[in-house]
């Protein structure tokens, strides 16, 4: 598929004596990194836009002969239906139709679903994503804290036992999908052992649970996001170990280090301020990558544990061939992905002066 | 004679730094097994077809080793005639994905300019977009049962993480001084792509190489699981763990072995092609064979 992107200004004016203070705006990292992520959502809807108009097996042409055969309506009431389904006015020249879909969706009109009549796609969407925010978030926050711990302790015990355990540890969990670490935990912890009884964990929160700032509220939605949380963080936990396990070595080997202990500094303070801060940092860009991958995986691990989140809501929408929803839904996902990279990825700018000084991006 | 005396020897040194990382050499192992058990042993073992209602979940026995499915078919049949389809797909999206990025990478990284940030901006916003949800969009409109087609949809979602990677490989290598120095003896592009760049870039490739078949392996399972992908004759470890799971294998103590020997071989075969990338950085890249 290829996609023309929008413009991006990056070319900027020659140099100039002194830049104003616009001007520093216009060179800044955040504001380019800003213009970076806006176009890349802008891209992606223009292709859906003409994805669902022009594809082969057209949806709103599905739809439209759908319900000619299904209810006898004629060409045209079937054609108005789909309009009004999919936020697009049919009769609109190609142009026009596109920026009213534009337009729709800042408005948060994304239209309706056809298959359960008279809901709205953005409701589906407000009702679903916040709990698979919720998991996935909490998840990468776990994985990567508990990764960068226990890979700095693999890079300052390094060849020893815990040094090899752990590396097992993570290239086994690292390598198998984490669809079917999801499955072992469900038939080996449920049916087989008994530990947990899987069929009261489905769902987000258990029926008749209202949600409110309340301990009980609280324990439940953590007792039905507890399994997928725990895959998540099994499944990406390797990789960050063994990530900071390499950059904790080579920075062990760097001249500040080496300074700082000749300083006579406490071991601690060098552990922290000096090798833990500098070792984390490459990882950032991994992070931005990460948030990606856990996010496109939690379509299977929802669709595994039952927990309903937004991935679950677009398997079921795809099962039902339900194109709006399908369509909301996957656009959300993907500015959802695209807003956490640029969340990543300037949180790694106030971290690296390097950034900072707007010298754009060190690779 | 001295031609087959040459394959020996390198068969033998090749073998010899294989077997020089022991993880290395168990994911190689592994990979043997794999493919003996997915491409020779189906000559051995028949495709058990036939439903048994007086046989549902059947232990293993002498006659089924792994016991019996939910309507009484051999499950090491299953296995063994399950892996042909998931090797062959995930080396091929792994082939044609690592060929899209060495060539858009390193057309990326010697011309530079205008070139490099068009593929740059394309390539971003490919990785900004999360492949498997697309994937399964994509599978409503397309029909993906056939191995080539599936394979390359699958590299074509998949290209863009290794050719950042391998663009930053080539950007480094240029700097070296061993290409600036025929750079200076005026030798041609072709010469210091083909001679100086590219063959030290082979450890990097073939690692890149079997990483892009493990997220094969990943999306094609995935989308079996999920009921997208058809199979009206194929048979492969996801469509099996995706029955079993559909029919309830999880609810029942007897249905282990259905749901799990699947399971188990899928990761055991990933498991092996992430080993195995231990070896290959012993086999390409000479500086890590000194005093090992």
């Amino acid at each position: 598929m290829a996609v023309q992107t929008a413009p991006i200004p990056v070319s900027l004016p020659e140099e100039q004596a002194r830049p104003n203070a616009l001007q520093r705006v216009f060179r800044s990292y955040v504001f380019r990194r800003l213009v970076k992520a806006l176009a890349t959502i802008f891209a992606v809807v223009t292709a859906t836009f003409f994805l669902i108009r022009l594809m082969p097996s057209n949806p709103v042409e599905i739809f439209i002969q759908e319900q000619i055969a299904m209810y006898g309506m004629s060409y045209q009431e079937a054609r108005d239906q789909a309009s009004a389904l999919f936020a697009i006015d049919l009769d609109a020249p190609m142009s026009q139709q596109y920026l009213e879909y534009l337009g729709n969706l800042l408005r948060g009109d994304l239209g309706q679903s056809y298959r359960s009549k008279g809901t709205y796609v953005a409701d589906i969407i407000r009702q679903f994503l916040p709990w698979t925010l919720f998991s996935v978030g909490t998840s990468l926050l776990i994985s990567f804290v508990l990764g960068v711990v226990l890979g700095m302790l693999m890079a300052y015990r390094r060849e020893t036992p815990i040094d090899y355990a752990l590396s097992t540890f993570a290239s086994l969990v690292s390598s198998v999908p984490n669809y079917l670490i999801a499955i072992i935990l469900l038939v080996v912890l449920g049916p087989q052992l008994r530990i947990i009884n899987i069929a009261s964990m489905r769902g987000s929160i258990s029926p008749g649970v209202q949600p409110g700032f309340t301990l009980h509220f609280f324990l439940d939605v953590l007792y039905h996001a507890a399994l997928p949380i725990f895959v998540y963080v099994l499944t990406t936990i390797g990789g960050w170990m063994l990530a900071m396990k390499s950059s904790t070595i080579a920075t062990l080997e760097e001249d500040y280090v080496t300074v700082a202990r000749a300083r006579g500094l406490k071991d601690g303070r060098i552990m922290t301020s000096y090798v833990g801060r500098n070792a984390s940092l490459p990882l950032f860009t991994q992070l931005a990558i990460s948030i990606g991958f856990v996010f496109g995986g939690s379509v299977l691990i929802e669709a595994i544990f039952v927990y309903q989140g937004i991935g679950q809501q677009l398997i079921k929408a795809i099962n039902q061939r339900d194109y709006p929803v399908m369509q909301g839904i996957f656009l959300i996902i993907t500015i959802s992905v695209i807003m956490a990279n640029l969340i990543a990825d300037l949180l790694y700018s106030r971290l690296d002066p390097r950034i900072r000084l707007g010298q754009g991006e060190t690779k | 004679m001295t031609f087959l005396k040459g394959i020996a020897h390198w068969v033998n040194q090749t073998l010899r730094l294989i077997a020089r990382n022991k993880a290395g050499f168990l994911g190689f192992i592994g990979l043997l097994f794999f493919i003996f058990l997915a491409f020779v042993m189906p000559l051995f073992v028949p495709l058990d077809k036939t439903s048994r209602v007086d046989k549902i979940y059947n232990p293993p026995s002498a006659e089924h080793i792994l016991g019996t499915d939910f309507q009484g078919r051999d499950i090491f049949s299953l296995v063994v005639h399950g892996g042909r389809d998931v090797i062959v797909i995930a080396f091929l999206t792994g082939a044609i994905s690592t060929l899209i990025a060495v060539v858009l990478g390193s057309t990326s990284a010697l011309l530079g300019g205008a070139v490099d940030s068009a593929i740059m901006t394309a390539t971003d916003f490919w990785l900004a977009i999360p492949t498997f949800p697309l994937l399964a969009v994509l599978a409503t409109q397309i029909k993906l049962n056939d191995v080539w087609l599936l394979s390359l949809i699958l590299a074509l979602l998949s290209w863009a993480t290794l050719t950042r990677a391998i663009r930053s490989q080539v950007l480094s290598l240029r700097q070296r001084d061993y290409v600036e120095a025929a750079r200076s003896l005026g030798m041609s592009n072709r010469h210091i792509i083909f001679k100086e760049i590219l063959p030290n870039m082979m450890s990097y490739i073939a690692i890149s190489l079997v990483f892009a078949m493990t997220a094969a392996v990943y999306a094609q399972g995935g989308l079996v699981f999920l009921g997208l992908l058809s199979f009206s004759d194929n048979n492969s470890w996801a469509v099996t763990i995706q029955l079993a799971w559909t029919r309830g294998a999880i609810f029942f103590k007897d249905s282990f072995l259905n749901i799990m020997a699947p399971v188990i071989a899928i990761a055991l075969f990933q498991l092996s092609l992430v080993l195995f990338t231990r070896s290959l950085e012993e086999i390409f890249n000479p500086r890590l064979r000194v005093g090992v």
